[in-house]
């Protein structure tokens, strides 16, 4: 078989896992859940990484440099900042001391 | 590739659609939002150890200076601020991936014969869209961040300009796929910039998160062309399921506020637009100072309390909790009543109640609760106003019409506090303002609330 139409398998199949897994989701975490959808595009941090480790031109290693920059931002901030979002949906039990919210937003 | 690296990526593959699944559930949110964190930790450490890269301690640090930069804005912004932040953690990762294409496009400029069309038109896709959703995400920041206005920008010539630019850009790619040079490449990204931005000026403030989400689906697709290039699996899996769930998403956000995509991203070419007048109303309503209202929501014993962004703008959460507190204590039953747009994203406004310590059984959807309106004595609304506004039932011409709003105007009494006679977001008068029922405070929601706190606890 064509090896471009393995790929085009994996691609439609994925469309319709990747409709399939969020279609329950409630209103509520429609934020979190595009902010954790963004996160996981971050990946391109990994093509960024293996185009720039392979190049041996100046430009295109200083190019390659500035999309890992980018790609390291989008993966890890987004991770972080849902994970920031979701620290705030943990059902609160009655818990007297812990109070696991960051400093930082306390303004 | 070794068989353990594949494995591996697969194992990837597997978690990124595992992380989904557990962000669209409560309980299971984090988790999956960790899983989904350490499978791209993994993905990326990977080629460190299989391949022989070059450039490592500059690739290292660029690494750490993005993660620095990401950690240092994810942990500072503001709640009320998340929109914009995911915006441009959307746009940086679209840049990337059309930086990636171009760069592997220099790679397969010298030996083009060897390359198949298909190959090449998922490097022209990859260029095009994630300058697009650059370009569209930096605009859509600036105008969540105020930098530029939030109302639609529309020039004359747009409605020629943009399916122009859109047709060149298309001739470009198919250029890119027949006589592949440096050069097309770059005025191909240049074109997409333009696309991007002339995509994204037209939209409304209130109709922004919607093409958050929509570029986050983009720059998904992206990705998954972007591992087609490179013939990496986890790139391909992970960008398909994003670019697959975002578009759903996109649909599923567009249908909590009565809309459709297309009329979201087109409603202001085409004449109709997105927004309405937006100028302050001079007709007679009844307004009241907060000891009145303190009053009202004292002796009454049931309130539903209708939170909206102006709430968060004034930083009031925790006020306006206080002030819950109290009247539960006084014996009223209080709910907040939480519309699926309240704030500037849906779920927004559960995240910055959350922050505020509200316990999450007292935000109340708007499915669940709109049936209790009937039976309250007072809805106390706070920095919000196309939510409650009749006009998306009643007035057939509304740019809300057919949007699903709370039911406000079924209460016995309605309170609104509201800075000025301004109208909301989508910029249209508010019926519900004028009605008999209604009495207005006027003020600083902040102000306003800490002035209510304690007339109600002179009661």
């Amino acid at each position: 078989m064509d090896e471009a139409v393995v790929w085009l398998t994996i691609f439609i199949l994925s469309v319709f896992v990747g409709i399939e897994v969020i279609s329950k989701v409630s209103s509520t975490l429609h934020t979190p859940l595009m902010s954790g959808a963004n996160a996981i595009h971050g990946i391109i941090l990994l093509g960024a990484v293996l185009v720039t480790g392979a190049t041996d031109n100046d430009v295109a290693l200083v190019v390659g440099l500035v999309a890992i920059v980018l790609a390291a931002v989008n993966m890890v901030g987004g991770f972080v900042v849902t994970d920031r979002m979701l620290q705030m949906f943990v059902r609160k039990k009655p818990k007297p001391a812990a109070a696991p919210t960051d400093g930082g937003s306390a303004a | 590739m070794p068989t353990w690296v594949q494995l591996v990526y697969l194992a990837c593959a597997v978690c990124f659609i595992l992380a989904l699944k557990g962000l669209s559930g409560p309980r299971t949110a984090r988790a999956g939002n960790l899983v989904g964190a350490a499978a791209a930790v993994v993905a990326v450490i990977v080629p460190f150890i299989y391949l022989d890269l070059d450039h490592v301690p500059l690739i290292l640090a660029a690494i750490a200076v993005g993660t620095a930069g990401g950690v240092v804005g994810a942990r500072r912004v503001q709640m009320t601020q998340m929109p914009q932040m995911v915006a441009l953690f959307n746009g940086v990762g679209g840049g990337a991936a059309a930086l990636v294409a171009l760069l592997e496009l220099h790679e397969m400029t010298p030996h083009v014969d060897d390359v198949s069309w298909f190959t090449l038109a998922a490097t022209a896709f990859t260029i095009a869209v994630g300058s697009i959703s650059f370009a569209g995400s930096i605009i859509t920041f600036a105008k969540l961040q105020e930098l530029m206005t939030s109302r639609p920008v529309i020039f004359p010539g747009l409605r020629y300009v943009f399916p122009i630019a859109v047709a060149a850009a298309v001739v470009l790619g198919v250029r890119v796929v027949i006589d592949p040079t440096m050069w097309v490449g770059i005025v191909l990204a240049l074109l997409g910039l333009l696309v991007g931005v002339l995509l994204v000026l037209p939209v409304g403030g209130a109709d922004v998160p919607i093409v958050i989400s929509l570029l986050n689906a983009f720059t998904g697709l992206t990705v998954a062309a972007g591992g087609y290039v490179l013939s990496n699996v986890v790139l391909l899996v992970a960008g398909t399921l994003v670019g697959a769930s975002g578009t759903y998403l996109t649909m599923l956000m567009a249908k909590a506020m009565g809309r459709s995509v297309a009329n979201i991203m087109f409603g202001a070419l085409k004449g109709g637009s997105t927004l309405g007048g937006g100028e302050a109303s001079d007709r007679p309503v009844r307004s009241a100072g907060p000891e009145d209202v303190a009053i009202l929501l004292g002796y009454a014993d049931r309130v539903i309390i209708v939170p909206g962004y102006g709430l968060a703008v004034a930083q009031a959460q925790h006020t306006l909790r206080e002030l819950v507190d109290v009247l539960i204590a006084r014996g009223t039953q209080v709910d907040y009543a939480i519309h699926p747009v309240a704030g500037r994203m849906p779920g927004h406004m559960n995240v910055l109640l959350a922050e505020a310590q509200v316990p999450y059984e007292q935000l109340i959807e708007m499915d669940e609760i709109n049936g209790e309106f009937k039976h309250t004595d007072v809805v106390l609304v706070v920095g919000a106003n196309d939510v409650v506004n009749p006009a998306a039932k009643t007035t057939p011409g509304a740019p809300i019409y057919g949007m699903p709003i709370l039911n406000a105007d079924e209460a016995q009494q309605i309170v609104f506090m509201k800075r000025s006679m301004r109208p909301g977001f989508a910029g249209i008068e508010n019926e519900l303002l004028f009605d008999p029922k209604t009495t207005l405070l006027f003020g600083d929601a902040k102000d306003s609330l800490g002035k209510l706190l304690n007339a109600v606890k002179a009661l």
